[in-house]
């Protein structure tokens, strides 16, 4: 049965955003001021869990723990410093306005909130602009060695989906740089014993106790055993889905099931299908390929998007005189030209390759070509901006991007929806906060390039110090320990399920399946949508899933260092929440940023919102196995800005 | 034109949780196609070995695009293999011929236990840098990023320590285990910088001992770390840090 989803009877009381009153540029002023402060004295009394050790997990247990709570902080790799963060490559925004050129708060989040094609929650995004700058000041006194001009000062270049030069970089290894600044200042607070860390562990439930988040199960990686920490809050800052897809820009290890198992708890998951197609990525070569990697979008500041005019051109790029080369960005926005944003930039890449007109072996690229650049500031000029991209690129292709233009096509990145969180960060379950992208707040329908750098660090370093003094102070907390019923039954959940998952005994591998349901997903939930493929894909997804449980092998023994296992758990997951995706992608009955429904669009083949019925958070509650999730909405009401067609022509 | 694939003759190290030593085992690589990622062909390889029923060969990876440090192996005798400035991740089949022999091991250093097969345990690395490896400021009070001016020169040259991915190569490739340009890493770009001249002393002092304390080797200016370093961080690193250590003994 499908929900009805224009209905008001969906709105849900536990979805209140508990957004402050007052004037959008007052709202986190007053807010700060009417949360309950924790005595500092009594700071040591609450432990808190933090899961992850991104930009978002790395700056919240190193800012709780500076500000006196015991944190307790987990990795599943082998250090915190290999969190994903890690290999964001172009920048991070801050509202600065260093370069003169008529930014201010007001601007970044006006761009945030346009980029998203009307669907985040404008006190948040607000927020967010607010705080960028003093991340900028915070990372700087970090020792991070921001790009700086001849003066001394700090360098801006432009990102997709602004006119303005905001976004700070360090080459092209900007997350690199702001992780390893986080990951220092979180071992700073290891060696003062205030953070304890837990590498090689991976989340596999959470635990809830009279209402409330109250500890985690963890699989020890190395030994296979099952450990159990309580806390007063739990923090999940565990990334995005996009390995749902199987091939994406993530790494190997990034996942869902933190923030799965959570949902199966009880918490909201928000905007499932809300997933980013990165524009500029290398383009798939072949069946064996286990990652796409991206070229970081800060490449069309100089780079020229373009292909034959003649579909089925077969030419060499360089054999194709400029007059028979469409450069279809720059013809059809002139004003944002190349610099459109990724939603938007992504879509037209596919659209051209649809009608044939896409190059290399597979047809299924784009040129971005560096020619003019390089003719106009020299070849040393663009090596000094993005020389470590151009050696990555030759690295992988083993073509030369100053010789030939770069082929790229559209991959996925990152996920916009998440666990719902108020304004507080809060999930549905009191006591857990969810931070950085494994939440859904402030990137509505499309995130607009360096912006997730932004907002993990400031969810980790300057909102949740703030807003779990707030819960902490104002909760009253029973005694729990790791032998209390709650922690006994997740225990045995998540024994149980290792166990089935070594008991099928099929014949097919892990990798397997997961290719499967990533082509699928890939096919009917990507960059174009419609219903009659997304109820098709419903179907395959859970056919998958029953095949899954029964005819798939894992290797290997449960109490022992076993990738196979994680990856088996991982994936059993995945084929759950594929679904969820798909029903999501279903209901929203519009087209807006990443979600393109082709029944929805504009005459020039824009998503066409709907913001009479979908001006809406869609937030999916777990009702168990044999049931559909029940869908609630959050309105979303602008006061701000006016509803826009979205246009960068 | 050459053929797109390859076989190959895999010797591999395997070694089991808790076992005190390990072995060299025999496995094939067929059909590898040229385009691969080295981890891409071991990928292969344990598709194949699942379909077997034996157990996968176990290696760290992660971001597979040489910037989260996670994989690494010494491949015939070279960390990270032939290539230069090359992550395992980022090394391609294309630099290998129809027919070789390859031989993989794990980082082989006291202060890098073997988990299993490839991996080790690398936390030491973490535990350098908490001995001072960051600027000690906490979140909030921080000046507006541009009321301190920082040469251009002085700022890319910090930059080109901070590449470092922490992978453990330059370990893995010192005769004597040391983890010197590591080290030396994190102390010059931190000591380059004015933010961090407050506690260059200390941190240098600190972050040395702990290295000692740890069990990594002394520096004998072989340089095979740098010939080994991914990311193409120079010996010159060390070379400050040594004048940072002097100093701070001195002063």
């Amino acid at each position: 049965m499908k929900p009805d989803v224009t209905s008001d009877l969906t709105i849900d009381p536990k979805l209140d955003a508990k957004i402050p009153a007052g004037p959008l540029a007052e709202k986190w002023d007053r807010h700060r001021f009417d949360i309950k402060l924790v005595n500092p004295a009594n700071k040591k009394k609450f432990e808190i869990i933090v899961v992850g050790t991104g930009l978002a997990g790395a700056s919240a247990a190193a800012s709780l723990a500076e500000l006196g709570y015991p944190v307790k902080n987990f990795c599943i790799q082998d250090s915190p410093r290999r969190a994903h963060s890690i290999a964001a490559q172009g920048g991070i925004n801050a509202a600065k306005n260093y370069a003169n050129d008529g930014d201010s708060i007001r601007r970044l989040f006006y761009d945030t909130v346009k980029g998203g094609d009307f669907r985040a929650r404008e006190a948040n995004v607000y927020r967010l602009a607010q705080l960028s700058n003093h991340i900028i000041d915070h990372c700087v006194s970090q020792g991070i060695p921001f790009a700086r001009d001849y003066g001394g000062f700090l360098d801006n270049r432009s990102f997709g989906g602004a006119q303005v030069s905001r976004t700070f970089y360090a080459k092209g290894q900007t997350g690199q740089q702001l992780l390893l600044g986080a990951y220092g200042a979180l071992m700073r607070q290891v060696a003062g014993g205030m953070v304890t860390l837990f590498q090689r562990r991976e989340m596999m439930e959470l635990v809830v106790e009279d209402g409330r988040a109250r500890g985690i199960v963890t699989r020890n990686l190395i030994t296979g055993e099952m450990e159990t920490h309580t806390a007063h809050a739990v923090v999940l800052a565990t990334g995005g889905y996009g390995n749902v897809f199987y091939l994406s820009t993530n790494a190997m290890a990034s996942n869902v099931t933190a923030a799965f198992r959570a949902y199966k708890s009880g918490a909201y998951f928000a905007n499932p299908c809300f997933t980013q197609i990165h524009p500029t990525c290398i383009p798939v070569h072949g069946t064996f390929q286990s990652k796409l990697t991206l070229m970081s979008e800060s490449l069309r500041n100089d780079g020229r998007v373009w292909v034959p005019k003649k579909p089925g051109d077969n030419r060499k790029p360089k054999d194709i005189p400029e007059s028979e080369r469409d450069y279809y960005l720059e013809a059809k926005y002139p004003s944002f030209g190349n610099l459109v944003p990724r939603d938007v930039a992504s879509r037209n890449a596919k659209d051209q390759c649809d009608m044939d007109k896409g190059v290399g072996e597979t047809r299924l690229a784009v040129y971005l070509d560096f020619a003019d650049a390089i003719k106009r500031h020299g070849e040393g000029a663009i090596a000094g901006k993005y020389g470590n991209l151009f050696q990555m690129y030759e690295k992988i292709t083993g073509e030369n991007p100053y010789q030939t233009p770069m082929m790229i096509y559209p991959a996925v990145h990152y996920t916009m929806g998440g666990l719902w969180v108020d304004y507080n960060l809060m999930s549905t379950i009191p006591g857990l906060f969810v931070l950085g992208e494994a939440n859904f707040s402030d990137h509505g329908a499309n995130r607009l390039g360096a912006s997730a750098l932004m907002q993990g660090l400031a969810d980790g370093y300057f909102v949740i110090p703030y807003t779990i003094g707030g819960y902490l102070a104002g909760a009253s907390f029973g005694k729990t320990h790791t032998g209390s019923e709650a922690f006994k039954t997740a225990v045995n959940v998540a024994e149980q399920r290792v166990q089935k998952l070594m008991q099928v005994n099929g014949r097919r591998t892990v990798a397997d399946f997961h290719r499967t349901l990533g082509g699928i997903l890939w096919d009917h939930c990507g960059m174009a949508r419609n219903e009659e493929g997304l109820t098709k894909a419903k179907g395959m997804v859970a056919n998958l899933r029953k095949e899954f449980w029964e005819d798939v092998y894992v290797p290997g023994n449960a109490a022992d260092f076993n990738q196979s296992l994680e990856n088996a758990g991982r994936v059993a997951d995945f084929l759950e929440f594929g679904e969820l995706m798909i029903d999501d992608a279903l209901a929203r009955r519009e087209s807006c940023g990443c979600h393109f429904n082709t029944a929805f669009q504009t005459e020039d083949n824009e998503a066409l919102r709907d913001d009479e019925n979908f001006c809406h958070v869609a937030a999916w509650e777990y009702a168990g196995d044999e049931r559909s999730p029940l869908f609630h909405k959050e309105p979303l009401t602008f006061e701000n800005v006016a509803l826009t067609q979205r246009s960068y022509k | 034109m050459t053929a797109k694939t390859i076989n190959l003759t895999l010797k591999v190290w395997r070694q089991g949780r808790g076992e005190p030593i390990g072995r060299l085992e025999t496995c094939r690589a067929e059909n590898i196609s040229k385009d691969m990622s080295f981890l891409e062909m071991i990928d292969v390889v344990n598709e194949q070995l699942t379909k077997d029923h034996q157990e996968p060969i176990a290696f760290d990876h992660d971001c597979r695009e040489g910037i989260c440090g996670m994989c690494g192996a010494v491949v015939n005798g070279r960390p990270h293999g032939h290539e230069r400035e090359t992550t395992l991740c980022q090394l391609h089949m294309r630099h290998f011929s129809d027919g070789d022999t390859i031989v993989i091991e794990p980082w082989r250093a006291r202060a890098f236990p073997v988990i299993k097969d490839l991996v080790v345990d690398r936390s030491a690395l973490d535990q350098i840098i908490q001995a001072g490896g960051y600027i000690s400021v906490n979140t909030g009070g921080a000046p507006d990023a541009n009321s301190l001016p920082i040469p251009k020169d002085t700022a890319d040259a910090a930059f080109v320590p901070a590449a470092c991915i922490g992978c453990g190569a330059c370990v893995a490739a010192c005769p004597n285990a040391s983890a010197m340009l590591f080290v030396g890493a994190k102390v010059s770009q931190l000591s380059l910088l004015p933010q961090g001249r407050p506690e260059a002393a200390k941190r240098v002092s600190s972050m040395v001992r702990k290295m000692d304390e740890l069990g990594f080797g002394n520096c004998s200016n072989e340089t095979e770390c740098e010939a080994e370093c991914p990311k193409g961080i120079s010996i010159i690193q060390i070379a400050r840090m040594n004048r940072e250590f002097f100093k701070a003994r001195f002063s």
